[in-house]
């Protein structure tokens, strides 16, 4: 592997600096002593300490990361399906039309989604809540699962796939053995921009959502009006903390046993 | 694919773990009752404390919904799907909530605390006799300042807006009503003006406004006057006092043309399941130690009479919050203009916002 | 490419996905589209959305949905190519997308901060010499801000796409006597066209539409069909003026997923040729 040169590591620094910086404003001012995200008066654990004696926001929050998690997985595994379906189309005319229905939910705006969402499941009789949340999250998520796994997809030579069958693999083999692992990068794409999609989702959460299920952004957001307290900086702060350290841990976890099974570094 | 397998395997684990760990945290909040009832409210507006002296008290379990609009609370209520027991619209949402027939009157026997309220804030034309609704929060809508980045200029009217001084200094709240209202106000015109004419005109002079305008938000204005980003906004009261708490540069003012009187109310939705229940929330939120203990959390004025005695004599006797009956009588409150004419506000007040650049 | 590969119960899924949550809710939308305030059949919806309001609205969300996927193009293009040559390239790929994980809502309120006449952007610039300037509720902060949201989801697909770029590829270009600029452009370019076009499909659709940010970052200076639906289903309640916008925005897209599709096999076709 090459090594990367001065410039393109400055290049690389200087956009990690500009991703992180308003998260780190918004975790600098979590430990203010005053009101809001400004003036800092003195230094603070008091809205860590409001965090753990909110059970309110702790049940929030839980719900908020199993939907997200639940949604990201099955949405996942539909849209990938779904793709690999695509482009097993015959019909290209019918499958540039499965394209384009396919990102109607990334162009509609979130209340339009939502609010048909909510007619929809009236309509049907789904208990709004759990269920009805995590229904929306996997069904706006999908798109984007399909649209990160088909390029993928198209780069995989089909004589690949023809010279697999020929040497006697199953259909089954085919697709667990080779078109699955090729595509693997999209998938773990599609997986977390349907978490970002999740995460990020207030509007549609909004509609769907009844009987006390509420998640963190629908809670952040209808505290606009009387203005958003540092005890969701804290949360937030406390969030990217354990992902950052799940994150990190896991992958070199990961390499670990990698390079131990396969006897050495790649 | 064994990577692949394996973690979703993981996940799925992780997600009913979590599942369950959710289902103690909720059970170790609620009572033993299975009486419950649901509160849909806005967020951060009642102290956290006095739901739980509900429950102690009552042995109901609330279960606590937040929104950020009053029109998107009620295309929920209006769809259903869910239970709200409590809700707590803005005044001109009342109008249109009872037009559509989604609340419940009120039953005065169960809630004997209702002689607590001023009797000032009843009786108004968005709910005569207080059928359906009894009043939360009230209050004005006005200008905020910052003086100290005007060299000391100070605001009585609305016409001080269109100082050729206050270029680009001026936020605006992104709401058709409050925008075009405050322009017909300061022509001497009421602020529920259903007269083309009279609207035509309003718009016309607020268009004089544009080159004083630095930017058009919402609630976010708060935030900025605090940081000095802006001297000078439409606000309403309540978002007020929350600056002036952090900076005490700001001062408060409504001009003397008049304004907007608003409320937050208390309501029973139609799809209320227990209507015992949601009386007694009423009742309890109307008594003067809970009423002085919710206005102490959330820094608006409440309208119960008997709780004012009990509260800080500084915060009470603020004309700026509390103003007196003669300044209140240039107020109005907002009426329903129903929904052709709501139109026409926001197409005005659309074509006003892209003259901007 | 064997069509019967997949056995049709996978695809079950997917297609009751699109005909519950996807042909059902557009059919809701047209339906929609047609009905005035009270509910009769109209077509002044659609004369509405001929004046001139909103074929401007139309002008200008197309015109800064392109800025923001040119710029997010611009800077993420680099960023994947130089990503796929560090040492733990899927860790920091990670760590490009956690970011986006924290409540945008909070991050928007962030930028306020950062970007006020008061926030450490100005303050630098005050000690360079520059001089404060007004940056929120500029053109400027919303195309940073919106490019800030979307840069993860052009990332990823052209990192994919670039992972798995034959380094052979690219050493046989230059041996055959091809500059940079060249290797990249009939060699790398090529190859990456399906990651790039998947990056614009989810920054261009989206950032048509976006609402949020108008308000917050750019004080309403600037407004988008986005904002314009909005404010129909929230605030005016006109249901019916609200979907024909959406009806508007769902056509736009069909015709750019026609226009990129069209171009697509031509490219596919010069990649695979080399």
């Amino acid at each position: 592997m090459e090594k990367l040169g001065k410039l393109p590591k400055l290049y690389l620094t200087v956009v990690f600096i500009i991703l992180y910086t308003p998260i780190s404003y918004l975790i600098f001012y979590s430990f203010n002593s005053g009101g809001g995200m400004s003036n800092f008066e003195a230094f603070t654990f008091e809205h860590y300490a409001a965090v753990f004696e909110d059970t309110r926001l702790l049940v929030i929050l839980i719900n908020t990361i199993v939907v997200a998690l639940l949604s990201a997985l099955i949405s996942t595994t539909i849209g990938v399906l779904g793709a690999i379906g695509i482009l097993l189309m015959r019909n290209k005319k019918l499958q540039k039309t499965v394209l384009s229905l396919n990102n109607i939910l990334i162009v509609s705006p979130d209340v339009i989604i939502g609010a048909s969402f909510l007619i929809l499941f009236t309509l049907i009789g789904v208990k709004l809540g759990f269920a009805s949340v995590l229904i929306s999250h996997v069904a706006f998520s999908i798109p984007i699962v399909v649209i990160m796994v088909l390029p993928k997809l198209k780069e995989m030579s089909p004589t690949l796939i023809d010279a697999a069958l020929d040497l006697g693999a199953t259909k089954r083999d085919v697709l667990t053995r080779v078109i699955i692992p090729f595509i693997k990068p999209g998938i773990l794409a599609g997986f977390f921009l349907a978490l970002t999609y999740s995460l990020d989702d207030f509007a549609v959460t909004f509609f769907v959502t009844g009987n006390g299920f509420s998640t963190l952004s629908v809670e952040i957001y209808s505290m606009a009006r009387t203005g958003i307290t540092l005890t969701i900086n804290a949360l937030s702060g406390l969030i990217f903390l354990v992902t950052m350290l799940l994150v990190v841990g896991y992958y070199f976890i990961n390499q670990k046993t990698k390079s131990v099974l396969k006897g050495g570094s790649k | 694919m064994k990577e692949i397998i394996r973690g979703s395997l993981l996940i799925f684990i992780v997600s009913i773990g979590l599942l369950l760990f959710n289902m103690k945290l909720n059970a170790g909040t609620s009572s033993a009752s299975k009486d419950t009832i649901t509160v849909y409210n806005w967020g951060e507006y009642i102290d956290p404390q006095l739901l739980k002296k509900f429950e102690q008290d009552t042995g109901i379990k609330v279960v606590y919904e937040t929104f950020d609009s009053n029109e998107g609370m009620m295309s929920k209520i209006e769809q259903g799907g869910t239970a709200y027991d409590i809700s707590m619209p803005s005044e001109y949402m009342i109008e249109m909530m009872v037009e559509k027939d989604l609340l419940l009157p009120i039953d005065y026997e169960k809630i004997p605390n209702a002689k607590n309220i001023d009797p000032y804030f009843l009786n108004l034309s968005f709910d005569p006799m207080n059928t359906y609704s009894l009043p939360y929060f009230w209050g004005t809508l006005g200008i905020a300042y910052n003086a100290s980045l005007l060299d000391g200029q100070t605001f009585e009217s609305w016409d001080d807006l269109w100082n050729p001084t206050l270029a680009q200094q001026i936020v605006l709240v992104d709401s058709a009503r409050e925008s075009i209202g405050m322009s017909l106000n300061s022509l001497g015109y009421s602020l529920n003006s259903t007269k083309l004419e009279e609207l035509e005109e309003a718009t016309e002079k607020l268009k004089m406004l544009i080159p004083n305008v630095k930017a058009i938000i919402g609630d976010e204005v708060t935030q900025l006057m605090i940081n000095e980003e802006a001297a000078v906004s439409l606000t309403w009261s309540g978002q007020a006092a929350d600056m002036m708490s952090e900076n005490e540069n700001i001062d408060y003012i409504v001009p003397e043309e008049g304004s907007n009187l608003w409320f937050d109310n208390m309501v029973i939705p139609r799809t209320a399941k227990n209507i015992e229940g949601a009386h007694a929330f009423i009742n309890f939120m109307l008594a003067a130690d809970v009423a002085a203990a919710n206005a102490d959390y959330v820094g608006y004025a409440t309208p119960n009479a008997a709780a004012l005695s009990l509260m800080d004599k500084e915060v009470v006797g603020d004309e700026r919050f509390y103003p007196d009956e003669a300044s209140r009588d240039h107020l109005e409150v907002y009426r329903n203009l129903g929904l052709d004419m709501l139109g026409h506000y926001n197409e005005l007040f659309l074509t006003f916002k892209m003259n901007l650049n | 490419m064997n069509h019967k590969l997949l056995r049709p119960v996978f695809k079950i899924p997917y297609v009751i996905w699109v005909a519950l949550f996807v042909i059902a809710p557009i059919a809701l939308i047209v339906y929609y589209s047609f009905l005035d305030l009270t509910g009769n059949f109209t077509l002044n919806n659609y004369k509405t959305f001929f004046t001139s309001i909103y074929f401007k609205l139309t002008l200008s969300s197309f015109w800064y949905a392109f800025l923001i996927t040119f710029f997010s193009l611009l800077i993420s293009y680099p960023t994947a190519y130089f990503l796929t040559k560090t040492k733990h390239s899927q860790l920091w790929l990670l760590l490009i997308i956690i970011p986006s994980w924290i409540n945008l809502l909070l991050k928007t309120y962030a930028f306020i901060g950062i970007f006020g006449l008061y926030g450490p952007v100005n303050a630098f610039l005050e000690v360079s010499g520059i001089g404060t300037k007004q940056i929120l509720f500029t053109d400027f902060s919303f195309v940073f801000v919106s490019v800030y949201i979307f840069i993860p989801f052009m990332i990823l697909p052209i990192f994919n796409a670039l992972d798995k770029l034959n380094p052979t590829l690219i050493d046989a270009s230059y041996d055959l006597g091809a500059n940079a600029w060249t290797t990249f452009r009939r060699v790398i370019w090529p190859l990456t066209i399906n990651g790039v076009k998947s990056g614009v499909q989810v920054v261009f659709i989206p950032a048509l539409s976006l609402f949020m940010i108008t308000r917050l970052i750019a004080g309403n200076k600037v407004i988008t069909l986005g904002t314009a639906i909005e404010q129909q289903f929230l605030v005016t309640q006109n249901w019916g003026m609200g979907s024909t916008i959406a009806v508007f925005l769902i056509l736009f897209m069909f015709i750019i997923m026609l226009l990129t599709s069209g171009r697509e096999r031509g490219a596919v076709r010069n990649g695979k040729a080399r």
